[in-house]
This record gives C-alpha cells, sequence and structure tokens, in this order.
C-alpha cells in the first residue's frame, strides 16, 4: 500500500490515522483546533457537564469574530445577547487555558484570516473548527474541514475526530487567468459547473498551472468556497510559494525544526500516477470575471452573460429551484446583470479581505468616489491586515472614497452584528454565501471578486471591470 | 442523547431543494449558548411575516404539519454552514427524521450525533412519499432503524443506508464522545510518535 502512488490528501490522513476498527469510523489525531463564539459555547457546558478537561490546549486557539461589531473599539457592544456570547469564551479560554485573541488583541480577526498570519496554518497538518470555511486552510496543503458543536466538543475532549475517509476530487485549472480575472472568479466558475452539491463526500485537490501561479491569499480564496461545492474540504499542495508565506510567521517553526518541517512538507504533494475518484479540468484562460445572480452560490455566470430561462430547464426541480431563485432576487431571466442598480457594496468576509484584496479594491478606488447611491464597507479581515492596510495609506483611499472603513470581523457576511441589508436591497459582495436573507432578512446578494465590487462601488451599478475606466 | 428505534408519524413536506442552514436557522438566532429553544425560529424568515406574525401560507404553520415527527424535503438538505444549530432546531420543533435524496455531509454528522435520523432514499421513493403527503396529509410512514427501512402505507419497505457505527449509537442513544475517550491509550501512543506540529501557547 506504501508503494502506490498516493494523493496529498491520502498522505495528510494516513498520518493522522489513530484507531481503525472494523465497522467504526477512522479516530483522526487533529493538530490544531480552532474555535470562535458561536458555535462553541455548548461544547464546553458539555465538557463540564461530564467534568472533562481540555485535552490539549495549546493545540487550539480562540478568536472571536462572528457576533462582535465592527464598529470603533472603544465603544461597548450593544447587543446584550452577543456581549453574554463573547463573555462566554472569555470565560471558557481563561476556565480551560486556551489562547484566546480577544477584543483587545492586535492579532484578532476571522478565524480563517489569523491562522495563517501566525504562522499555525501548516501543511500536512489536520485542522478542524466549527465553521464550515475551515476549508480556507487547506490553500496551505493541510487537510482541513469544518465540524459541528459536538465535534468540537469531541477534540476539545480528545484532540481526536471519528471520521468516515472522503473520496477525492481533482480540480484542474490549466492555463493562465486574463487580467482583472480573479482568483475568487476560478472558484465561482467551479461551482457554476458543478453545483453546490458536486463535491459532495470529497476533498478537492487544486491542481494545475493556473493554481501554481497564484498566491497564497489567492489560493485561500479558492479552497475557502470549497464547501460551497458541498466538498468536505479542499486543498493545494504546499510548494515554495506556501513556505515563502509561512517562513518567519509568529508561531512558524524555527531553526532546525524549521529545516525538518520544510523537508517534510516537500514530501507532500501527490504522487505522480496517484489517482482521483473524480475529476474535472477548466481552462483557466476561458474565465472572465463571474457574478451570481441567484440564491445559491452555483448560480453564477460570466459578468456578461444573460441569466438563463427557467423555461428551457428540463428538470422540474431544478425549474423551480430557479424560479424560486429569481423570484427572491426579483430578477427577469434572458437580461445581463450589468447596469444593475446596487444599494450596497460589501468588500471583506473570509473569502476576500486579506490584504491583497484591499490593494485590488482600493486600486480601483484611488483617487474616486463611490456611487452616492451605494452604501460601501470595507471590513479588514484582521486587526493585521487593518494596521497594514492603514501603514499603506489604503484606509485614506477608502475613505476619501466615501467608504466605510471599518474593524475586523464577520460583518455583513453574515450579518449577526447588525451590519446587514434591509429587505429589498441588493449588494455585491465579495463574501461567500448568496443564500436567502443570509446578509439580512430579505437582503439580495450578488457575490463577486473585489476587482468587481470595487469597480461596481464606484459606478454604483453591477459593472465588468475589464471595460472599468 | 434519546435512542432511535422506530418512528411512525405523519409528515411535513417542505419540496424544495437545496435548503441551507441559513434557511433552517437564520444566523441572527445563532448568539445564544443553549442549545434549547431554537425550535420557534426554525425556518424562520420563511415562517413568519414581516411583522412576526405566521405566514399562513408556509406548510410548518398549516394545522395538519403539527406533530409530524418526519420531515420530507428535497435534494442535498442542509447545505451550508456547520452550525449544530440546525439540528438543535428541527428537533427541538418536533422532528426526529429527515427525509431526502441527498444530505450535506456536515449536517448529515451533526444530525446522527444528536438522534436526529437523516434518511437517504432513491427519488422515485421521495416522489411517492411526496405525493402521499400532498394526497393525504394525514399519511404516516414508518421509520425504523434496526431494519434500516421506510414502510409506506402500501405495504412497500424501501431500506435506506446509514454506517453500523453511528447506527449503533443512534440505537442505543449513545453519545459517540464515549468511544473516542476509550480510546486515550492509543491517541498518547500516537502522539509520542507524533511530537505536536505547533503550539499555540507560543512557548
Ligand atoms: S467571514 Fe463569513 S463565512 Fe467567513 S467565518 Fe465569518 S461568517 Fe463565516
Amino acid at each position: 500500500m506504501s508503494n502506490q502512488p498516493r494523493t496529498t490528501f491520502d498522505k495528510i490522513w494516513d498520518s493522522h490515522v489513530v484507531v481503525e476498527e472494523p465497522g467504526s469510523p477512522t479516530v483522526l489525531y487533529i493538530d490544531l483546533h480552532l474555535i470562535h463564539e458561536v458555535t462553541s459555547p455548548q461544547a464546553f457546558t458539555g465538557l463540564r457537564e461530564k467534568g472533562l478537561r481540555v485535552k490539549r490546549p495549546s493545540q487550539t486557539v480562540a478568536t472571536m469574530d462572528h457576533s462582535i461589531p465592527t464598529t470603533p473599539l472603544h465603544i461597548p457592544i450593544s447587543d446584550a445577547i452577543a456581549a453574554k456570547q463573547i463573555a462566554t469564551l472569555e470565560e471558557n479560554c481563561r476556565e480551560f487555558g486556551i489562547p484566546l485573541h480577544g477584543m483587545d488583541s492586535p492579532n484578532r480577526g476571522i478565524v480563517h484570516v489569523i491562522g495563517p498570519e501566525l504562522g499555525i496554518t501548516q501543511p500536512g497538518m489536520t485542522i478542524v473548527c466549527g465553521d464550515s470555511h475551515t476549508s480556507t486552510h487547506g490553500a496551505f496543503g493541510a487537510l482541513a474541514f469544518g465540524i459541528g458543536t459536538s465535534e468540537v466538543e469531541h477534540v476539545l475532549a480528545t484532540q481526536t475526530l471519528l471520521q468516515s475517509k472522503p473520496k477525492t476530487y481533482a480540480v484542474n485549472v490549466n492555463g493562465r487567468l486574463s487580467p482583472n480575472v480573479a482568483a475568487k472568479d476560478i472558484i465561482l466558475a467551479l461551482l457554476a459547473r458543478i453545483g453546490i452539491g458536486g463535491g459532495t463526500g470529497h476533498v478537492f485537490e487544486y491542481r494545475g498551472e493556473a493554481i501554481r501561479a497564484l498566491s497564497m491569499e489567492e489560493r485561500m480564496t479558492v479552497c475557502n468556497m470549497s464547501i460551497e461545492g458541498g466538498a468536505r474540504a479542499g486543498l493545494v499542495a504546499p510548494d515554495d510559494t506556501t513556505i515563502n508565506y509561512i517562513a518567519g510567521r509568529q508561531l512558524a517553526p524555527q531553526g532546525a525544526a524549521w529545516d525538518k518541517a520544510v523537508a517534510y512538507w516537500r514530501t507532500l504533494a501527490s504522487d505522480e500516477g496517484a489517482t482521483f475518484d473524480k475529476e474535472i479540468t477548466l481552462d483557466a484562460s476561458t474565465l472572465t470575471p463571474m457574478i451570481t445572480y441567484g440564491t445559491n452560490p452555483g448560480m453564477g455566470m460570466g459578468i456578461a452573460d444573460i441569466i438563463p430561462d427557467p423555461m428551457s430547464i428540463g428538470d422540474v426541480s431544478e425549474r423551480n429551484t430557479l424560479i424560486k431563485a429569481l423570484n427572491y432576487m426579483d430578477l427577469q431571466p434572458g437580461r445581463q446583470l450589468l447596469g444593475q442598480p446596487l444599494d450596497v457594496v460589501f468588500i471583506g468576509s473570509c473569502t476576500n479581505s486579506r490584504i491583497s484584496d484591499l490593494r485590488e479594491a482600493a486600486a480601483l478606488m484611488r483617487g474616486r468616489k463611490v456611487s452616492e447611491n451605494v452604501r460601501v464597507m470595507v471590513v479588514p479581515g484582521s486587526q493585521d491586515v487593518k494596521k497594514q492596510a492603514e501603514a499603506e495609506g489604503l484606509d485614506q483611499i477608502f475613505k476619501e472614497a466615501g467608504a466605510d472603513w471599518r474593524e475586523a470581523g464577520c460583518s455583513m457576511c453574515i450579518a449577526m452584528n447588525g451590519d446587514q441589508l434591509q429587505p429589498g436591497q441588493y449588494a455585491i459582495s465579495t463574501s461567500n454565501r448568496n443564500f436567502e436573507g443570509r446578509q439580512g432578512k430579505g437582503g439580495r446578494t450578488f457575490l463577486a471578486s473585489p476587482l468587481t465590487a470595487a469597480a461596481s462601488a464606484v459606478t454604483g451599478v453591477v459593472t465588468d471591470v475589464r471595460s472599468f475606466q | 442523547m434519546e435512542p432511535f428505534t422506530t418512528l411512525n408519524s405523519h409528515l411535513v413536506s417542505i419540496p424544495t431543494e437545496n435548503i441551507d442552514t441559513d434557511q433552517i436557522i437564520p444566523a441572527r438566532f445563532l448568539k445564544t449558548i443553549s442549545k434549547k429553544g431554537l425550535g420557534q425560529n426554525l425556518f424562520s424568515d420563511w415562517r413568519y411575516n414581516e411583522d412576526g406574525s405566521d405566514n399562513p401560507n408556509f406548510i410548518l404553520n398549516a394545522p395538519e404539519s403539527q406533530g409530524a415527527k418526519i420531515l420530507i424535503a428535497g435534494d442535498n438538505f442542509g447545505c451550508g454552514s456547520s452550525r449544530e444549530h440546525a439540528p438543535w432546531a428541527l428537533m427541538d420543533w418536533g422532528v426526529q427524521a429527515v427525509i431526502s435524496t441527498s444530505f450535506a455531509d456536515i449536517f448529515r454528522n451533526n444530525s446522527l450525533k444528536n438522534g436526529l435520523l437523516p434518511v437517504i432514499v432513491d427519488e422515485d421513493t421521495h416522489k411517492q412519499i411526496q405525493s402521499l403527503v400532498e394526497e393525504d396529509p394525514t399519511t404516516k410512514i414508518t421509520v425504523d432503524l434496526a431494519s434500516q427501512t421506510v414502510q409506506l402505507p402500501d405495504g412497500r419497505s424501501v431500506s435506506f443506508p446509514i454506517d453500523g457505527f453511528s447506527k449503533t449509537c443512534m440505537l442505543e442513544g449513545i453519545d459517540q464522545l464515549g468511544y473516542l475517550l476509550k480510546q486515550e491509550e492509543k491517541m498518547l501512543a500516537y502522539e509520542a510518535a507524533h511530537p505536536a506540529r505547533v503550539n499555540t501557547l507560543g512557548e
């Protein structure tokens, strides 16, 4: 078995098996457990009820991102229920000895942004979090996946998880991206092809020339939305880009440990001849900027394409799904989205809130004003990103353009903290989910890249960044 | 977790595909630190009008839906976020089994850990059950876990898949954490052979 060519996924899985008994799922060792305020309280309650401790606090890290406000830090949290949830996380971390990047930490931020920033997201690791976008960390060649609160409790108590082995799915992206076509467009194009259930039960491995050419931040954008394809996880085999990104980070290995780690990471690429259970190939050179028109991330199209007509769909339930979606979005089939008036532009979320995303958006907004008709929110993914952006003067560019520059957090991606759409409003958003009500009850979301969002912020309507002057 | 053996009940049918967890329980209700009481916000955005009154057109508000313990819904049920609040909300409302042609992975895992049974049936069976409910909402079916079958009123019995481990845990009401705790020695042996790859405490 060891002589058979293996995929990156197989290698990571095999090296984390603690117990394999016939008739039971595998007991898998977890290297790193990330926690946040929303999906952890009930897990800690479970530990207390059973008289259990946290097994490995030093392989656990907590932050607060979902329900916290993005208003200036000196303003107290006005939502009493959110404040209670945040205080509960603080208490739990104190009681169980878990390091916490709380409201006063310069390293606080969206959990999937800070893991890589701190240098704790590393190739070959198993990483879990009570959050489906844990797939983001797969960009480093880690096996990273979202879990529920019961499983959070399992990992806290035992540092292991029961898992049945997923299948593998190669996503080959050949060729080169054209200018103004972003990593976000690759993943939206994949989702438009395979649909939101297309990856169920599988782990994606993103491969090919276009993926190799992406920066780490761009790879994170792609891996982030693996879950939108229903995949358990998504990953990119580590290479020099990966290793250079991790080098020198706060909690990355140092000295001899670094050399040893790098040597190990270099063994993780899928072997020549390794086979995948499923495979798909995209040609990056044919991709255009993408936008979604419906109420799930698989309902996407090229920015200049026309909204599909439900009557052209044979399958009845698929047709009904599209009719329902277009009703909710109040959009007509057979038309383009270009020129569609917007109310809000949101640049942020664990998909697109890193420094390179903000640089791209700022480059388009520099010296311009955002349209009077739109409210534009720019929410950095972490306090680190915020600091870096401010050092580069990006905050000034956004503010002078008339955009709102906020503190780090999930914000309008999930609309738990008061940053939300009003019923009927249209938003272009760099986040990952356009489900009904996701950004506020009755709100309507178009998912797109930071470039498309920034160009549309200036014009106030859905805009093709390729023709934006 | 309560044991799940056999269930005989009428059904609620929501034929929509890809029902995501943001529909099952919108994010604004996730600020709770408890598992309880989420049932009143189950399908909140579909179930209540702008002013908070019941939306009479939503099936959960129909008199015939009350007391139903089985939900039948479209393909890829529970996609989206990992929130375990989704099965908690369903169970708090009274649902004990969900029938669909497929489930999102995390939702399925979460459900099995809470005693909510995800039942996967083929498309034809799915259609048949749906039309039975449409014709007569009082139609009862039986979901039997030991035999892994759905028993229809016409006497037909359709089997559904579940892994043996989850099945035993569900039948006996066992928390899976117990199994993991028993593996501690092997976990420690693993750690001895594989030194920690990371130290979040930074020491
Ligand atoms: S930014 Fe959005 S998708 Fe990412 S972790 Fe926060 S809520 Fe989830």
